[in-house]
């Protein structure tokens, strides 16, 4: 068995101070001082980070932190957009699985509030499809499709998706972490500006600035030394088309269901026995496919589900989602994201969630997406 | 004593509203006002400049003192937007005033804190007794890009500050300037609009500055706000310089004569010096007022002043000036900003 035997987020937001490896060293040495372990224990390392090539002209990562640690053991990149913190933690526990190493360092980061946001937007675009890049498409215009497509096949409303953003700006509130710490309200949501119809400023998540660590192992001394551990039960990725215009359904990210339904047949669970789970909510739309592509609700239900904050912490009921505040209100450095949504689930599991903790949960899930769903990572975590 | 003797300023008449701005763009201007505090903004004709501006406030400054055009020795003007990037504004305003020859003169740049700057320079210049008289001037015709939310608050405005030792109206009681190299806004040579960094130019830009302006002040002194009877803090919009002086503890009524940003806009140089001027208008003799600028770049210049028995004498009515308006539409503006040239 493989564990995550330790976790580290940075304060995600505009950290204008510090640079992207100011981040990764603040989460690097706090993981390591949460876990008690000297560098020397760390076999390999494993670091998501979508933007360092285009914004900073700074690719060569895995040796830059290598500086940082004062080693020469193995260190690896990779990139998969908005998922890479999730395909870092995929490949290091299948490092780990294949025998490559015993205890593995996966960092996620991302450094982006040095650049004007329309630089920062298009930068981002680099994950999308060339020709609908040339076609003008945004992120947000992709997910502003998704948006409009599902509201017409399933009757929903504006109001309706920004509920989502209501609960995670809710939950952003009990993460001391959280870039954003205000609650707001429908009405809020309804009154910002569109970003692309019917998507607006707060169904959006920010530009941000954070680092996040875990450290996973099978070296069973270190996962009866640690305070707290959970088991990984199973990390599974798939991919679809990067151009929206290839897939076959639009009310759905395939991605997340071919990823999900692995995931589960790999754990030997079902979605109902999960109670915890952090999904990819970059655009509000985006928590309501994840609800249903995860199994967690029938197609085309999420939207009624959210309207009555169901998956809100304190409705104890049997899922609960986002309570990191999610990308939306916990902020989304895109490298750091998949890290820290398994760094949350780790805190749930071990009942160091603090304000935000929810009853005993036994299963957590963490759900990292690529682009406008190109990849998705399913990955399921157990006591 | 050294100190002010006389002062003047020029607003021009033409005004844009907030409206008028933010319906072309599709914002709603309530969203704006609330953020930025500002209602409407004074817009300089298509005729004026920095020069024409300076000049307007320079004669007004002259006008009912006792101090010549011939008695000034020194001619600084601060502005973000001098009409030459090499050739003196400093001496042509003088030129035109009828400075003579006797005098030195030279321009000053660091954003919204040029003339500041200079009036900190000008002060210990008169009070070492190398000159007698100095002409302190702070004007601008600012703009943003069209779209960017610094086209709802750049304004145009000048005004003018003569410093000396004799009838002093404003006795100059102790100064303190915070510097850093922090570049939250800046403006290549050649290029129209100046580029910003966002939320950047708040925290790390103008807080940063203006409180650590304003502390140190109150340290070296050994003051405290409950000793001011006026608090100025730097007008880039009608919200920081409200939190900047909560955050120090001043309260809304030391700080109410210093917000007529609201109506005019932010005539970046010469904003600081024209809420002074608004201040002035209602300052009784014996008071003390708390003076901190802010520019870009970045750094802030904090004073004390003690208004004197001079001040009936010399005392103008700048909201004369904010009431005397002409309302223009959105093409106008762009006409008289020039935008339309490209």
């Amino acid at each position: 068995m493989t564990s995550i035997i330790g976790h580290y987020t940075t304060r995600f937001g505009e950290l204008w101070d510090k640079s992207l490896y100011d981040l990764v060293e603040e989460a690097v040495f706090g993981v390591l001082e949460n876990t008690r372990m000297e560098k020397g224990q760390i076999d390999a390392v494993f670091y998501g980070n979508m933007l360092g090539g285009i914004l900073e002209n700074n690719v060569h990562g895995g040796a830059k932190i290598a500086e940082l640690f004062d080693t020469h053991i193995p260190m690896f990149r990779l990139e998969a957009a908005c998922a890479s913190g999730g395909i870092a933690f995929h490949n290091a526990y299948k490092y780990i699985q294949a025998g490559a190493a015993e205890t593995v360092m996966v960092i996620g980061a991302e450094k982006m509030t040095d650049y004007p946001a329309e630089i920062v937007v298009s930068a981002l675009g680099a994950a999308a499809a060339g020709e609908e890049q040339e076609a003008g498409l945004t992120f947000p215009g992709l997910y502003g499709i998704l948006a409009r497509v599902y509201m017409m096949k399933y009757g929903y409303t504006e109001e309706d998706l920004a509920c989502v953003s209501v609960k995670n700006h809710f939950h952003g509130t009990l993460n001391k972490k959280a870039q954003f710490q205000k609650e707001i309200t429908v009405a809020d949501v309804m009154d910002s500006a569109y970003v692309a119809s019917p998507l607006k400023i707060l169904d959006s998540s920010p530009i941000s600035d954070g680092a996040s660590a875990i450290i996973i192992t099978k070296n069973k001394q270190l996962i009866s030394k640690a305070k707290y551990s959970i088991n990984i039960l199973s990390s599974a990725v798939a991919t679809d088309s990067i151009a929206l215009s290839k897939r076959a359904n639009l009310d759905e990210l395939a991605a997340t269901v071919h990823a999900a339904k692995r995931a589960y047949a790999e754990a030997s669970l079902k979605p109902q026995d999960i109670s915890i789970a952090e999904v990819h909510d970059c655009f509000t739309i985006a928590e309501l496919l994840a609800m249903e592509d995860l199994g967690f609700f029938q197609k085309g239900t999420a939207g009624k589900v959210v309207r009555d904050y169901v998956t809100r912490h304190d409705n104890d009921s049997a899922i609960t989602i986002n309570t990191s505040g999610g990308l939306k209100a916990a902020g989304h450095p895109v490298g750091a994201t998949g890290i820290k949504q398994l760094g949350e689930i780790y805190l749930q599991l071990t009942g160091n969630a603090e304000n935000r903790q929810i009853k005993s949960a036994r299963y957590g899930l963490a759900h990292n997406v690529g682009g406008s769903g190109g990849t998705a990572v399913v990955s399921i975590l157990g006591i | 004593m050294v100190g002010i003797v006389s002062y003047g300023f020029y607003i021009p008449k033409n005004r844009i509203r907030t409206e008028d701005i933010s319906e072309r763009w599709g914002k709603n201007p309530q969203h704006i006002k609330n953020s930025l505090g500002i209602n409407e903004k004074a817009v300089a004709s298509h005729d004026e400049d920095t020069l024409t501006m300076a000049y307007e406030a320079s004669i007004q400054a002259f006008k009912g003192s006792n101090i010549k055009p011939t008695d000034i020795e020194a001619v600084y003007v601060g502005s973000e937007n001098h009409p030459y990037a090499v050739n003196p504004t400093s001496t042509m305003l003088a030129e035109y005033l009828g400075v003579g020859n006797d005098y030195t003169a030279y321009d000053t740049q660091f954003a919204c804190k040029a003339a500041t700057g200079a009036l900190f320079s000008t002060l210990g210049f008169v009070q070492s007794g190398m000159v007698k008289h100095a002409l302190v001037v702070g004007a601008d015709k600012a703009t943003g890009r069209p779209g960017d939310p610094l086209e709802y608050s750049a304004g145009s405005a000048a005004a003018a500050l003569i410093v000396g030792t004799q009838k002093v109206i404003l006795e100059f009681l102790g100064g303190t300037s915070y510097s850093s190299d922090t570049p939250d806004l800046w403006r290549r040579d050649g290029i129209m609009f100046p580029s910003h960094s966002g939320r950047f130019t708040a925290e790390p830009g103008y807080y940063r500055h203006i409180l650590g302006a304003a502390k140190s002040l109150l340290a070296k002194y050994d003051k405290k706000p409950a000793d001011f009877d006026h608090a100025i803090f730097h007008t880039p919009n009608g919200t920081f310089p409200a939190r900047a002086a909560k955050a120090m503890g001043f309260t809304i009524e030391q700080t109410k004569h210093a917000r007529v940003v609201t109506e005019l806009g932010n005539s970046y140089t010469a904003a600081a010096f024209i809420a002074l001027c608004s201040v002035l208008e209602h300052a009784k003799a014996g008071q003390n007022i708390f003076f901190v600028s802010y520019g870009s770049g970045a750094g802030s210049d904090a004073f004390m002043f003690r208004v004197t028995d001079e001040i009936d004498s010399q005392r103008k009515g700048l909201s004369k000036s904010v009431k005397s308006k002409n309302y223009i539409d959105y093409v106008t503006y762009l006409r008289h900003m020039h935008i339309n040239q490209g």
